[in-house]
């Protein structure tokens, strides 16, 4: 059954206005940021203020267009308008303009095209297509091979154009997948993997493996629940902690602490294993299969870090984790970045008054920097009521998303919330030191025609499949 | 729709409102905490001032001053930080036509609003001090103060090089370089760079907004201190090196002198020459131009980079290879026979000596004979693979037919031909030593450069050993000296072999009916040997090597004049005459001198072609 609404009476237009809102805020803050007392007016098309304004009227015509497509056009053509931005990819790679040893750009006239940016809500459809198809069952190996294939796809295409930032935006898809019920133990993982990682780069494999190991130790006793078990551990642990460093003393070996620990949980483990073993406790073999892909897992990361990465990759992660203070190298702009913010205070210096974003001390900042500018001139108030924003925004679409009535909407909707999060995290963690330095925009308010058109086709292809949520009823 | 995981909008919700929070909560202590940031919110604009290391100086081997730094100023400009000024003042200032001054303006718009350009490049000290008083007028424009490069003695230009503003490629490369950054380009500037040039310093300013300076940033606290560049000591006699660009005027040539027993260069004369001050500062690239439009090839580095035939100073190297091999004794003769190859008339020479002496072709055809053809194989072809390649191998050993690892840029192999050279060229098996005779006297298919040729003669004086010859003697103050130029170089050729030949190098100036008796000084016992390169352009090469004194060689030299006739009238004067200055430091027989500042190969040259 089918019954046909107005669609301007059935829009969400929370979320309209909060679109409106983030893309005024945007403009003024590029046209700050890039202010000259030559072109003083804000319409000057000479300059990038004048350029986003003509972007953003483009992106009016895009919502009107898109609002008045047929809302059953976006399940029927997923898969076609997928492929055509994997196309795209490929196309770039071959034809594209080359900036910086990147090739991620069509040129056409004045017009520059990054279809890595339109490639996001693409997949998107895809995947909402997909998991959304008849009698799916996410949770089976070949189901997940292939929504993984969909999602990678495109990441190592954008990544092959040298974009690492782009090409990172498709994890956040687990969310969407954890909504769809990926077992809370994935996410868990994922953030077990994320920790020895940090572990690892901050310190060495050494440290990560004892860290592993203990909490493995720990969590077998823990799950065992017997007090003598535990106190026997610790006994075991602590001896021979003493017995290593006696003998390292008489053969006067000057081995750091970790060594004495590592060989004395090691050799802890071995008798637990033992132990567990000949008591039939299968919950052993799962904390093995742990410590074993745990230590593996922390090599390869110091293998891909010290032999893989690039210098001015590694500076950039190294630099996250404050294990190189470089205020004029890698960490100089997080650095510089850090200070704009910083100097805004409590209220900012006042709109045009930033001098920190003005004298090109934060680089790029009218594209990836531009929460500086928001940082400085408007201060804490005016950078957090932006986040807060922000917050109203995601928190509104998970509303959106639980109203819609098809598995498709509701798996299109957790995308845009996945991908609008990731970058918003990404982006202004990266301006206040909280996230590595990589180069993706901050929706709706960096400048740039590309980033701008595919975050409002994201965003309103919901918006359109919201609105007529009600003429579908299943 | 539902499903059993509802109650994870929560989780995903309350990650959102997490991140968030976390986020205005790091917002908070930076703006509103922490005072680090927030205090100094009017005066942390930072401005970076790079400051220029002075570039190393550069002497001869006797303290003497051959280059030096001189203060030039470049005024800067940033766009972002001007207010309108007086423009008519500021070019009159400058000496600039207004046009140009707004041309540079709007190029440096057009470059960035933020950052320095270069408006004027190396304003001179006068402008310079007129400009500082009046600087705070005129604001966004800056000072910044470099060093151009000077050279007393006027001499030397081929061997010190010059620096000049470095290119795109290197600051890719490099990122010690940034664009505008001097670096040398040719010359010891160019193969002493890292030394020469020190390191940059770093000062980071704070700034207020109106651009005053404040202070430094962090006081001081990522400032570095330019280190200036290590002083070079060269190898070069100031006093023999003009001697000899003088000697050379009017010719085109090379005078390569060497100290034997270093392998230390005395003078290194590539001509025709020119001044290297022509290629400095602002007037470098018009002056650049001329030079390299000039068909003399001034520029072009003869003295290591021009492949010569060697002529007959080329038989000094067969004698010692036949002596080695056994194939003649010092004692052999062989008679002047004009059909094997052509010669001038001299009695028949009967033994080694004399014939270095007389410089006899069929003796040294027949010499050459010997090595290649050493009877090992039945086939002619055959058996002269076997003796070419035991030839080549011992020519080798004298640092010719490769490349001498001289600390200048360019230099070139020359060619000792090999077995392959010649299969490749005329095929396997079907050449043999009547193809290949002509090397026997230097002609054919034998190549050297200046450098080696002087290098021969330092190892002949040394009597079968060579230092690799080089301009650098020391680095820095210490004068610490180059490892790989301590290292002997040993011949294959016993040192008996050339007390054999040595002695007919002696008569070659001393004795009569030898054919550098121009070369002859008094007081001096000069040991040398003549050539006369066939030159199918034009007249023949003249060339000579030698060295003096005789029982203790203090210099070894090569002297090569092109399009000047026979060896023994042109360049054999010119050595003798480097000898004896540099030797007793004054010159006797003026007349000699005199012939040879008056000749003139070049203008004479152009007569007879027009």
């Amino acid at each position: 059954m089918r019954r046909t609404i107005r669609i301007i009476d059935s829009i969400d237009y929370i979320t309209v206005g909060l679109y409106f809102l983030l893309v005024i805020l945007g403009w003024l803050n590029i046209y700050s940021a890039v202010y000259n007392d030559e072109h003083a007016n804000i319409l000057d098309v000479s300059q990038r203020y004048g350029k986003q304004l003509i972007w953003i009227a483009a992106s009016v015509v895009i919502i009107i267009l898109i609002l008045l497509i047929d809302s059953s056009f976006f399940p029927v053509f997923s898969y076609a308008i997928y492929g055509f931005s994997i196309l795209l990819l490929f196309a770039v790679l071959l034809f594209g303009q080359e900036v910086n040893g990147a090739r991620s750009w069509f040129q056409i006239g004045e017009l520059k095209i990054q279809p890595a940016e339109f490639t996001k809500f693409a997949t998107n459809l895809a995947v909402a297509q997909f998991i959304s198809s008849y009698n799916f069952k996410l949770l089976t190996l070949k189901n997940l091979a292939i929504v993984g294939v969909i999602l990678l796809f495109p990441a190592a295409l954008i990544l092959l154009q040298n974009d690492t930032g782009s090409a990172l935006v498709y994890f956040s898809f687990i969310l969407v997948l954890y909504r769809e019920g990926l077992p809370t133990s994935a996410l868990v993982i994922i953030l077990f993997a994320v920790i020895v990682f940090i572990i690892t780069l901050m310190s060495n494999v050494l440290v990560a493996s004892v860290l592993i190991l203990t909490i493995s130790m720990l969590s077998f006793l823990f799950y065992r629940r017997k007090i003598n078990e535990f106190l026997k551990a610790t006994l075991l642990i602590i001896g021979l902690v003493l017995v290593f460093w006696g003998v390292a003393y008489l053969l006067k070996m000057n081995l750091k602490i970790e060594y004495y620990l590592f060989l004395s949980i090691l050799i802890s483990a071995i008798v637990f294993f033992i132990f567990a073993f000949k008591n039939k406790l299968n919950y052993i073999y799962v904390l093995g299969m742990v410590v074993l892909f745990g230590i593996m897992y922390s090599y390869s990361v110091n293998y891909i870090f010290t032999e893989v990465l690039e210098t001015h990759q590694r500076d950039r992660i190294n630099n996250l984790l404050g294990i190189e203070f470089d205020p004029l190298g890698a960490g100089y702009n997080v650095n510089q970045s850090k200070i704009a913010i910083g100097s805004g205070g409590f209220i900012g210096k006042g709109f045009l008054q930033g001098t920190q974003t003005k004298f090109d001390f934060v680089p790029e900042q009218s594209t990836d920097f531009i929460f500086c500018t928001v940082g400085e001139e408007w201060g804490f108030i005016g950078s957090s009521f932006v986040l807060i924003i922000f917050a109203l925004l995601l928190i509104r679409l998970i509303y959106i998303a639980e109203r819609q009535r098809t598995k498709y909407s509701r798996i299109y909707a957790y995308g845009v919330i996945s991908i609008l999060l990731f970058h918003i995290v990404i982006n202004v963690g990266m301006t206040i030191g909280l996230a590595p330095v990589i180069g993706i925009p901050l929706p709706f308010f960096s400048y740039g025609g590309s980033s701008l058109w595919a975050f409002t086709i994201l965003l309103f292809i919901l918006v359109k499949l919201d609105a007529n949520r009600l003429e579908l009823l299943r | 729709m539902v499903n059993n995981y509802d109650d994870r909008k929560i989780v995903i919700g309350a990650i959102i409102v997490l991140i968030i929070a976390v986020f205005i909560i790091k917002l908070f202590t930076l703006q509103v905490l922490s005072n680090k940031y927030s205090n100094s919110s009017n005066s942390n604009s930072q401005r970076h001032v790079t400051e220029y290391p002075a570039r190393g100086l550069i002497y001869d081997r006797n303290g003497k001053l051959l280059v030096f730094n001189e203060a030039a100023y470049d005024l800067q400009f940033i766009p972002k930080q001007s207010e309108s000024f007086d423009t008519t003042e500021l070019c009159k200032i400058l000496d600039i036509k207004k046009e140009i001054l707004i041309e540079e303006i709007n190029k440096a718009k057009k470059y960035s609003y933020y950052k320095p350009s270069i408006i004027v490049k190396q304003i001179s000290n006068v402008t310079y001090a007129q400009l500082q008083e009046k600087l705070y007028k005129y604001t966004g424009f800056y000072i910044q103060a470099r060093t151009i490069r000077m050279y007393p003695e006027k001499t030397s230009a081929h061997v010190l090089g010059y620096i000049g503003e470095v290119n795109q490629k290197k600051t890719d490369e490099d990122k010690y370089y940034t664009s505008g950054d001097y670096i040398g380009i040719s010359g010891i500037e160019k193969s002493y760079e890292k030394e020469l040039r020190g390191v940059k310093g770093k000062k980071i300013y704070l700034v207020d907004v109106h651009s005053r300076i404040q202070g430094l940033y962090m006081n001081g606290k990522y400032d570095t201190l330019a280190i200036p560049g290590q002083n070079l000591i060269t190898t070069l006699d100031a006093e023999i090196q003009a001697y000899g660009e003088l000697l050379m005027q009017n010719k085109i040539g090379s005078i390569v002198a060497i100290e034997p027993k270093t392998g230390e260069i005395l003078a290194y004369i590539s001509s025709p020459t020119y001044d290297p001050n022509m290629l400095v500062g602002r007037k470098r690239s018009k002056n650049y131009s001329i030079l390299s439009q000039d068909s003399l090839k001034p520029l072009f580095n003869r003295a290591i980079a021009a492949k010569y035939p060697p002529g007959s100073i080329f038989k000094l190297v067969q004698s010692l290879i036949a002596l080695q091999l056994g194939v003649i004794t010092p004692e052999t003769g062989f008679p002047c026979n004009k059909s094997l190859v052509g010669c001038h008339d001299h009695p028949d020479a009967g033994c080694i000596r004399d014939a270095v002496k007389m410089s006899c072709n069929p003796y040294f055809y027949q010499v050459f004979r010997r090595i290649i053809q050493q009877g090992k194989n039945r086939s002619v072809f055959r058996d002269a693979r076997i003796g070419l390649d035991i030839w080549q191998k011992l020519a080798v050993s004298f640092g010719l037919g490769k490349k001498l690892d001289i600390d200048l840029d360019g230099i070139k192999a020359g060619q000792i031909p090999s077995v392959k050279f010649y299969d490749k060229w005329y095929g396997k098996n079907r050449w043999a030593f009547s193809t290949i005779y002509s090397n026997s006297i230097g002609q054919g298919e034998v190549e050297v450069v200046p450098m080696q040729m002087a290098n021969l003669a330092a190892t002949i004086a040394n009597k079968g050993y060579y230092f690799t010859p080089h301009i650098v003697k020391g680095v820095g103050d210490n004068k610490k000296p180059i490892q790989k130029y301590l290292k002997k170089h040993q011949t294959l050729i016993e040192k008996k072999w050339y007390d054999e030949i040595i002695p007919g190098m002696y008569d070659v100036v001393n004795s009569p009916g030898g054919t550098a008796h121009q070369a002859k000084i008094d007081s001096i016992k000069v040991c040398g040997k003549t050539g006369t390169a066939q030159n199918p352009h034009g007249e023949d090469h003249s060339v000579f090597i030698a060295f003096a004194p005789m029982d203790n060689p203090q210099i070894a030299i090569a002297v090569y004049v092109e399009n000047s006739g026979f060896g023994g009238t042109w360049a054999a004067p010119i050595a003798s005459l480097i000898i004896e200055k540099y030797l007793t430091r004054t010159i006797v027989n003026k007349e000699k001198e005199k012939r040879i500042l008056e000749a003139d190969f070049i203008h004479k040259k152009y007569e007879t072609n027009n």
